[in-house]
């Protein structure tokens, strides 16, 4: 067990230390670049006084290493700073965004991790033969079209002409489950769609590598049915791709949110971002940030975990 | 005679094959061969590359590697024609009736489940046996097969045992259903010399114990004599001869099984040192970058101007690691390299243009030792342009001559790696170690990925060029056949260290060191029990175990 | 010409015919970019093929131009990510050491951030400008370019004719341009088709979020923008970059499909 232990601590730490750096890049992103952030913010004809009291109040007279650490020291307390443009604080707007954002993830995932898994099977199980082309057309179109084209097109046809569904995502907390179901059911299934190529492809790509090996066809010599070869020989070994292959998706997801947020109009951590990047609002954008790269590096960091996991030979070591 | 257990009549095998810019077409691998396998009795298949032997093994088992499938014939197992049996009756066969032990065992087990459970897993499967009896007939197996720890090794997953023990685990999975025939599928080619003849005797007794019929494929003449009853030798999918072992072996009719038979006869005179040595190995301590073992340890070797060093070892021995210290690429810890008079550099950049012009080397692959890109002129022109800066029409004719020595004509000039044969790439590697006109030329397992005839071939083309360019040969293999071919002197090599040297005829004449001994009788002879012979003179356990 | 498939030659048809019009933009577009010729939003006619857009400018024109400016910026970018990640990645390869450590981590570490967040970041102080946008978009996608070129680069690196040439005392400038590059790109090829893609996509999200090419200009993202709110009404102006931007993408990548084939098949895997 000694070195699983090892390889997962060291796993683990790399991840902190890289959300650390990360940290650091996007402070530097925003503070070190060329130009003057008060001037940028308030444009060429400010006055000069404006500019000296917008300076003080970003703190950007201090060193660009003590903003930063006051910066970092803040953000692991939780507190975010207030923002630019309103006043408002940015941990207490965040935290209603954030679990608008992860509602409408949370339910994109659920519906297009499984029905991924299950095409993408699908699609090895009939390998070159229709169901298998069919959906590598999907997927080449599906990867062709920006999320926004996708968000329009569906709202076009299933909001605007069918009625079906809302055209936009507005949901508060007065509203039921059902009612704020059926309020991002369209930006739902925009992301489903969005992910669901990607991944059906690379779920297709991570099986049908593991049924190449030497093994499935000493299974197959010993008379087992194409579905014990598959559940008893290939899953055990295709558990590590595919769980890479769904995280490196909802880390996908978790951008396209972004987007999607501004298409239907949702007022979660993307909308948030946009609005305040066009205002320039840079706390709030350096904020917003951190807590999108934590979630994307986050999860990065469980597939690993999980193939460490399920490595034989570092479970059953010599 | 009884009904046999397998007979095999008119069978036919093709496969589509998708070429580069070509359609997709269907090709023949089989052409109709018919034979029998009567109960417990062994048949060997054999034949080089391409012969169609793995996939006639396969057939019998109704299975179809990647796009090939059957196209003709009857396959009859058990008095059932296969081919016509629906995919129910086709699985009870596989894994019950018929069962097949691969090549590579360390591909073949699942890395994710434990050894026995995929032992028992077709006998249970096919209710040949409960899962407890099973596991009862698995560990007597493991026992009789000389697997350490019979009752436990089963709990340990693939890569918790060696290379040796897997592939004997793999002959107990195809043993426990209790099948009427087991294919073989060139079950020793991947091992060790010394670790083959201990699987081999493993799978020899456990046939003779269980009277189960087999069929043995193998491209090793020597190998199958062993084993086999009956051999039915293939060339490019036909039949080209069928008999008892005793009449293959001993009374070929063929010419190319007389060709297979008489295999790595070359006789070669040892010559003796003259002269200052052109390269001179002092006391060569080497390890690898980022680890904490020396894989070398005080090696010193001599070898004379036009003369063959043969350094022979098995898997670790060190030998390859010996010709990246000599070439640079690996600067050892300690010693120093002598060469053509001069004290070498340690490392690559510190050679002079001379040192590396005169020092060449030939590897294992020539397939991946050829820039794919370039044509075969390219391939052989570089040296001369880079070293004695020939240009058009005198590079040319150099080219047209080397070609020449290599025995391939002046058409190859224009052709890409891609389209010439194993055998054909090689010549052109050796073409282009000699442009350069060497002193020496390090030859790393240069025969090991060829068939037996193509590699005689250039063995022979080998010494027919040291005794024109008068060039001299360090010759790293593990095969002691090519040893015995080619060498004027020998290095035995065992775990970094050099085990005997000296003369050829001195080296393989007694009193011999026990590791030298079990090297030495480990190399299969093609006469009939020669097996059983080497099992009871044995000294020392062989190295893979 | 005769051995290309029909996918490819129809990908490299539409392809060609994108990258005229976005050339030949002037020649080709009816009216003006910025010319207000007609009411908001009207339907397509003889006059006006695609209908006009929110403020009552001709669609098609808008579309060429547009086309013209997402294509260029593209095209500049990916050339910018290409030659960057391509050179430092070969160059880390051969190296080696901790020169290619250095360069492997800073890059792991750019990518650790989803490259849109970062863009928007980074877009969040900086003046948004056409260069601005090129050289943070060339700059961000560089590291996937360098990522893939460092990883064909080692593969060849390690083969048999790699270092029979180091043996033969050739000097790194020959292993690189010689050796390495003739079998690393038709791989590398076919990548640049993708990042291509990947850079239309990208330069049109920008703009559709408001923070890529700013108005009177257009470009197809920005298209998408001004007329969203007619989809609301039933007018589909907002689509007519969709189907571009999928045709262009579509395209390019049967093009690329085929060059990634034919580099495969020509290695040959066996027999």
């Amino acid at each position: 067990m000694p070195l699983i232990i090892k390889l997962l601590a060291q796993r683990i730490a790399l991840g902190l230390i890289l959300l650390f750096l990360v940290s650091g890049l996007i402070f530097a992103g925003t503070m070190i670049l060329p130009g003057d952030v008060a001037q940028s913010i308030l444009g060429q004809s400010a006055t000069p006084e404006a500019l000296e009291n917008l300076r003080a109040e970003l703190g950007l007279n201090d060193p660009p290493l003590q903003r930063y650490i006051q910066w970092l020291g803040g953000a692991m307390t939780g507190d975010l700073g207030t923002a630019l443009t309103s006043g408002a604080d940015i941990t207490e707007s965040i935290g209603k965004r954030l679990s608008n954002t992860l509602f409408l993830a949370f339910w994109a995932a659920i519906i297009a991790v499984p029905l991924a898994i299950f095409l993408g099977l699908l699609a090895v199980r009939f390998k070159d033969r229709w169901p298998d082309k069919a959906i590598s057309a999907v997927t080449l179109a599906s990867i062709s079209i920006p999320e926004f084209l996708i968000g329009y097109v569906l709202m076009y046809l299933i909001a605007v002409k069918l009625r079906w569904f809302p055209s936009v995502a507005m949901i508060n907390d007065s509203m039921s489950l059902g009612d704020k179901l059926s309020a991002i059911a369209l930006p739902v299934t925009v992301l489903t769609l969005v992910v669901l190529a990607h991944m059906m492809r690379m779920t297709r790509a991570a099986i049908l590598n593991v049924m190449q090996s030497a093994y499935i066809e000493t299974a197959e010599l010993k008379g087992l049915n194409g579905f014990q070869v598959i559940f008893r020989h290939a899953f055990p070994n295709a558990i590590a791709p595919i769980v890479n292959v769904v995280m490196l998706n909802l880390a996908y997801l978790v951008v396209g949110v972004v987007v999607i947020e501004v298409v239907f109009v949702y007022p979660g951590m993307g909308q948030y971002l946009v609005d305040h990047v066009s205002k320039r609002d840079v706390p709030v954008v350096q904020a917003c940030g951190l807590i999108f790269a934590a979630v994307y590096i986050g999860l990065n960091m469980v597939a690993d975990v999980v193939a460490i996991l399920s490595n034989p030979r570092l479970r059953h070591p010599k | 005679m009884s009904e046999p257990l397998l007979k095999v009549r008119g069978l036919k095998i093709g496969a589509t094959v998708y070429p580069p810019n070509e359609k997709p077409h269907d090709i023949d691998i089989v052409h109709g061969v018919d034979f029998d396998v009567q109960k417990g009795k062994v048949l060997g298949l054999i034949g080089e590359s391409g012969a169609g032997k793995s996939t006639i093994g396969l057939a019998s088992m109704a299975y179809g590697r990647g796009g090939v499938k059957i196209t003709g014939g009857e396959v009859w197992v058990n008095g059932r024609d296969i081919m016509q049996s629906g995919i129910g009756d086709i699985r009870k066969l596989r894994g019950g009736e018929v069962t097949y032990v691969s090549q590579s065992a360390a591909a073949s087990f699942n890395p994710a489940k434990k050894i026995i459970d995929q032992v028992v897993e077709a006998a249970v499967e096919q209710k040949k046996f409960s899962r407890k009896e099973a596991e009862e007939r698995a560990r007597v197996l493991f026992e009789k097969l000389g697997l350490p720890d019979p009752q436990n090794i089963g709990d340990r997953f693939p890569h918790q045992v060696s290379g040796g023990q897997l592939q004997r685990c793999m002959t107990a999975l195809a043993l426990c259903p209790e099948p009427d025939l087991v294919v073989f599928d060139e079950p020793t080619t991947a091992l060790d010399v010394t670790t083959q003849i201990d699987v081999l005797m493993a799978i020899k007794e456990a046939i003779r114990e269980t009277g189960v019929a087999a069929l043995y494929i193998t491209h090793d003449l020597a190998v199958v004599a062993q084993v086999s009853d009956d051999i039915m030798v293939l060339r490019h999918g036909n039949m080209v001869e069928y008999g008892s072992v005793d009449q293959i072996i001993n009374n070929p009719q063929e010419e190319y099984t007389q060709a297979l038979v008489s295999v790595r006869s070359i006789e070669h005179e040892e010559k003796q040192p003259s002269g200052d040595p052109v390269l001179s190995v002092r006391n060569i301590t080497a390890r690898y970058k980022g680890t904490q073992f020396d894989v070398l340890h005080n090696v010193n070797v001599d070898l004379y101007p036009g003369q063959t060093l043969a350094v022979v070892g098995e898997s670790g021995s060190g030998k390859s690691t010996l010709a990246r210290v000599i070439t640079g690429l690996l600067p050892p810890r300690e010693g120093e390299i002598e060469f053509a008079g001069r004290t070498l550099s340690p490392d690559l950049a510190g050679r002079s243009q001379e040192d590396l012009r005169e020092l060449q080397m030939i590897y294992q692959m020539a397939d991946v030792a050829m820039n794919p890109r370039q044509t075969v002129g390219t391939i052989i022109g570089r040296p001369l342009e880079f070293y004695f800066d020939m240009k058009g029409e005198e590079k040319r004719k150099r080219i047209i001559e080397l070609l020449d020595e290599i025995e391939l004509g002046e058409e190859f000039i224009d052709r890409y790696p891609a389209e010439l044969s194993g055998g054909q790439k090689q010549r052109v590697c050796i073409a282009r170690s000699l442009a350069a006109k060497p002193k020496m030329i390090i030859c790393d397992e240069v025969t090991s990925a060829l068939d037996p005839l193509v590699a005689d071939g250039i063995l022979k083309l080998l010494l027919e060029l040291q005794k024109i360019e008068d060039v001299a040969f360090l010759f790293i293999t593990h095969d002691l056949a090519t040893v015995r071919a080619i060498s004027d002197s020998i290095a035995v090599m065992y775990q970094g260290k050099v085990q005997r040297y000296g003369g050829k005829n001195q080296v393989l004449s007694p009193p011999f060191d026990d590791y030298t001994d079990l090297l030495l009788s480990s190399v299969p002879e093609m006469r009939l029990g020669w097996l059983e012979e080497v099992i009871s003179n044995r000294k020392m356990e062989s190295a893979g175990n | 010409m005769k051995n290309i498939p029909i996918s490819a030659m129809i990908g490299l048809f539409f392809t060609a015919l994108y990258f005229l019009a976005a050339i030949f933009a002037p020649l080709l577009a009816p009216y003006g970019m910025a010319e207000v010729v007609g009411d908001v939003w009207e339907p397509s006619s003889s006059e006006f093929l695609l209908g006009t857009d929110n403020i009552g400018r001709d669609l098609l024109s808008r579309m060429i131009y547009g086309g013209r400016t997402t294509i260029f910026i593209a095209t500049a970018a990916t050339v910018l990510s290409f030659t960057l990640g391509s050179v430092l990645g070969f160059f880390a390869a051969v190296a080696g050491g901790w020169v290619d450590q250095l360069l492997s981590r800073f890059v792991d570490l750019v990518m650790s951030i989803p490259t849109l967040i970062f863009a928007l970041v980074v877009l969040s102080v900086m003046p948004v400008t056409v260069p601005v946008l090129i050289v943070v978009m060339g700059l961000l996608d560089a590291t996937r370019v360098y990522r893939l070129a460092r990883a064909v680069a080692v593969d060849i690196e390690v083969m048999d004719y790699v270092e029979a040439a180091r043996l033969r005392g050739e000097k790194t400038a020959w292993i690189i341009f010689r050796e390495i590059l003739p079998n690393a790109l038709s791989p590398l090829i076919a990548e640049m088709g993708l990042r291509f893609i990947f850079m239309v996509l990208f330069v049109s999200t920008l703009s559709f979020l408001g923070l890529g090419i700013q108005p009177p200009e257009a470009d197809w993202g920005g298209i998408v923008k001004e007329n969203k709110d007619g989809i609301v009404y039933g007018i589909p102006a907002a689509l007519a970059p969709a189907f571009a931007i999928a045709t262009l993408a579509i395209s390019v990548n049967l093009v690329a499909d085929w060059v990634l084939n034919r580099t495969t098949s020509l290695k040959g895997g066996r027999g």
